[in-house]
């Protein structure tokens, strides 16, 4: 067995017994932080800033002219890990002149935000860069119905981002401009 | 078609490797057997060769003879000399003959490939998002593999109609089209419905039906199946489901005594399609519109899900010891079914025996198309041959019936599937007399019956049908049944336990084949069901060859009950 070895401890000196100089430098902290700038936020009703690479509640978007830019591949559905995401392919009607290249766009689209880990594949694998982990973080609800997002809630939450590619306008210039078949 | 001729082998050179294979297959057969893959396109194994798709491009050559005398030309070492032909050959079109040398993998062979594939991407719309072919697609999966990986190709891209209707089933999305002309050689060669053909020229080649046609045979949907990209949809199935989420299971058509073997693509209790499955000696790879529509009557408004005693609901269990107990002691009549599987038409005749019970059973009959939708229209109907549900050819109504009935032979009925009143068998004979109804479907018969037992689809449940060539096909269970629905094996098995004091009746299928195979004299001896499940078997039905079956000849099939097999 282990010996146990007593140890004496020093006697405290006057100023120690004192405490005074301990309480000096005690107000000395807190005074001095009074004068330095605010670290805390008054959550909720002040938001923290959220960097540009944020995982936060997956959204669909929007391109510039208000076209919905999912088509229903399903592969985030395929590629979520929780299967959070569940969708419902449809078809876009021939009259819908404006996006009349592109036949196919979600009847339903749900994500479940109770199985939702915020992992990112989602955005990572969509093809058509129609899905987006973006900035909003905070979603609560009073039952499990309500944290399941659908079409019109996800298309309300991503809004509209910039386009890079305007697939459909491409396609009917390519049309108008002689390359029509 | 290139088919095989019977046995013979010659010796080819594959890859530097000696190998055998047999004589008059083409040279994308013999690579596969020996588990090379030559890429292709327009070739199929079930229909002629066009040649034109390039993408089958290999290296041949065959050992150089002395033209004066004949003989075989050597290198310095010995080895014959090979004279290679000096530019590629496609593999599709060349037979092999013996001591052929193949290249499939050299330099100017993938060269070839990955030229073919880009000029075949040149004008693709890359719309695999979108594209239901996407993820069995040919295209795709050539692109990985022989593909050069990026597009060199700066200029704007063609633009053509994306969804054309070709027939009321069939949608084609030009742009996607690599004039591969499969679909129109199999409408030229198997329904011989010749509707489709290319129009214009280089790139405003299309596909098109001729003038005033339109493509909707019964077998227009093949045309998809065969499609190697996404230029033929299903109209049905287009924009449901994308196809890495299906489960498949393997089944078999009952839309007919063909017995065509069919994949059944399912996600997560629903089925969204339906396939042929490759059977040389039953469908090739083909199977009617009209099958591929079956799978809907497993959602149908007027499908059974309640047992019933009197239009009450209630558990099949208690409808169960319900009809046992009115059918006890009386003299039974048993209506079998030519949709039921070999095993429950097993049961039920079991059941007819043990109770000395009168046997019935009706046919369903239509035209015949000679190909596969043959005229008997029900799956089984030699099942209930083998087991002894009927001994005579089963006409298509119940008149017997009417007549025991009246006759005061039978007093209780058991019905599984048929519908009585549509079967000659008058309403007003059966209101004193109970029935016991055991099916998937509401009938004017289920309306009247005393007590209704739901029973589960083809879809929902294993077994075995015979098909009109004897050939025993088993079927899968694809989805799970509804909730509470007892399988017809079990409901017949407690009906014959009920009914019949003897040893316990088993509603294990392999136990129920243990018993089919060991009557006397049965054509199922020595089979098993673990055997039929692997792969269709043969049954002897020259026992029945008098009997007047209606079927006509039509593929793989000859109308004296012979199979034909394609030599």
């Amino acid at each position: 067995m282990a010996k146990t070895v007593v140890l004496e401890r020093k006697p405290l000196s006057l100023s120690e017994r004192t405490y005074l100089p301990q309480i000096a430098t005690g107000l000395k902290t807190t005074f001095s932080n009074m004068f330095k700038p605010k670290v805390t936020l008054q959550y909720p009703e002040e938001k923290p800033v959220i960097p540009q690479n944020y995982r936060g509640i997956p959204t669909l978007v929007k391109d510039p002219n208000g076209r919905e830019k999912c088509v229903s591949c399903q592969l985030c559905e395929f590629v979520c890990p929780p299967k959070a995401i569940r969708i419902t392919p449809g078809e876009v009607p021939e009259e819908d002149l404006d996006r009349e290249h592109v036949e196919k766009a979600p009847q339903e689209f749900e994500i479940n935000m109770l199985r939702c880990i915020y992992c990112g594949y989602c955005q990572e694998v969509c093809p058509e860069e129609a899905i987006f982990l973006q900035q909003e973080y905070s979603s609560s609800g009073y039952s499990r119905e309500e944290l399941i997002n659908k079409k019109d809630k996800l298309y309300e939450l991503g809004g509209v981002l910039p386009d890079k590619h305007y697939k459909w306008d491409k396609k009917k210039k390519a049309e108008l401009e002689g390359n029509s078949h | 078609m290139i088919s095989p001729k019977n046995g013979k082998v010659v010796p080819i050179v594959l890859d530097g490797k000696d190998v055998e294979v047999p004589e008059g297959i083409n040279l994308v057969e013999a690579a596969a057997l020996h588990g090379k893959e030559i890429p292709h396109y327009c070739y199929h194994p079930q229909l002629s060769v066009a040649g034109n798709c390039r993408m089958c491009l290999i290296e041949m050559g065959t050992p150089m003879r002395d033209r004066a005398t004949g003989n075989s030309i050597l290198e310095d070492d010995g080895s014959p000399k090979i004279g290679w032909v000096p530019k590629p050959v496609i593999g599709c079109a060349t037979n092999v003959s013996p001591g052929m040398h193949v290249k499939t993998e050299s330099k100017n062979v993938l060269d070839c490939r990955e030229g073919i594939m880009e000029f075949l991407l040149v004008n693709h719309p890359l719309d695999c998002p979108i594209c239901d072919q996407a993820g069995e697609c040919r295209l795709q999966e050539f692109a990985t593999d022989y593909g050069r990986g990026y597009s060199r190709y700066v200029e704007r891209k063609n633009v053509k109609p994306k969804r054309t209707r070709l027939g009321p089933r069939v949608t084609l999305d030009d742009e996607r089209c690599i004039l591969c002309s499969r679909c129109i050689r199999f409408c030229q060669e198997v329904p011989k419905d010749d509707v489709l053909g290319f129009v214009d020229r280089g790139s405003f080649s299309t596909l098109t039906c001729f003038p005033g046609r339109e493509l909707d045979n019964n077998y227009s949907l093949n045309t998809v199946d065969i499609c190697p990209v996404g230029a033929l949809t299903s109209s049905d199935f287009r924009f449901k489901m994308r196809v890495w989420f299906l489960k498949e299971s393997t089944s078999i058509c009952q839309e007919s005594s063909a017995g065509c073997n069919t994949t059944v693509s399912s996600r997560e209790g629903e089925i969204f399609r339906i396939t042929p499955r490759r059977n040389d000696h039953v469908n090739d790879s083909w199977m009617t519109d009209s099958g591929r529509e079956l799978y809907k009557s497993v959602k149908s408004s007027e499908r059974i899900y309640s047992a019933r005693i009197k239009n009450d609901s209630t558990t099949s269990d208690a409808a169960l010891l319900e009809a046992i107990q009115i059918l006890k002691g009386k003299s039974l009549g048993v209506v079998g079914s030519c949709k039921s599987s070999l095993e429950e038409q097993h049961l039920l005749a079991q059941i007819a025996k043990k109770t000395k019970a009168k046997q019935f059973l009706r046919g369903h009959f239509g035209e015949d198309d000679g190909i596969l939708l043959s005229a008997d229209r029900t799956p089984n109907l030699r099942g209930a041959l083998i087991t002894g549900l009927t001994k005579t050819y089963p006409e298509d109504h119940l008149s017997a019936l009417s007549l025991a009935i009246q006759k005061k032979k039978v007093n209780a009925i058991i019905v599984v599937g048929e519908d009585l009143l549509d079967s000659k068998v008058d309403q007003a004979l059966l209101s004193n007399i109970p029935v016991v109804f055991i099916g998937t479907h509401e009938n004017k018969t289920s309306r009247i019956a005393k007590v209704v037992i739901p029973s589960l689809t083809v879809f929902e449940k294993s077994g075995t049908f015979v098909n009109r060539g004897f050939f025993a096909q088993a079927f899968n269970q694809v989805v799970p049944g509804p909730a509470g629905v007892l399988p017809d094996l079990n409901i017949l098995a407690r009906i014959k336990n009920g009914l019949v004091e003897d040893l316990e009746q088993s509603a294990d299928i392999n136990l129920i084949w243990d018993e089919m195979s060991s009557v006397r004299n049965s054509v199922l001896k020595e089979v098993s069901f673990t055997q039929v499940k692997k792969a269709p078997v043969l049954l002897n039905g020259s026992k029945w060859s008098d009997l007047p079956f209606v079927e006509k000849d039509a593929l793989h099939y000859q109308s004296s009950g012979k199979i034909r097999v394609k030599g």
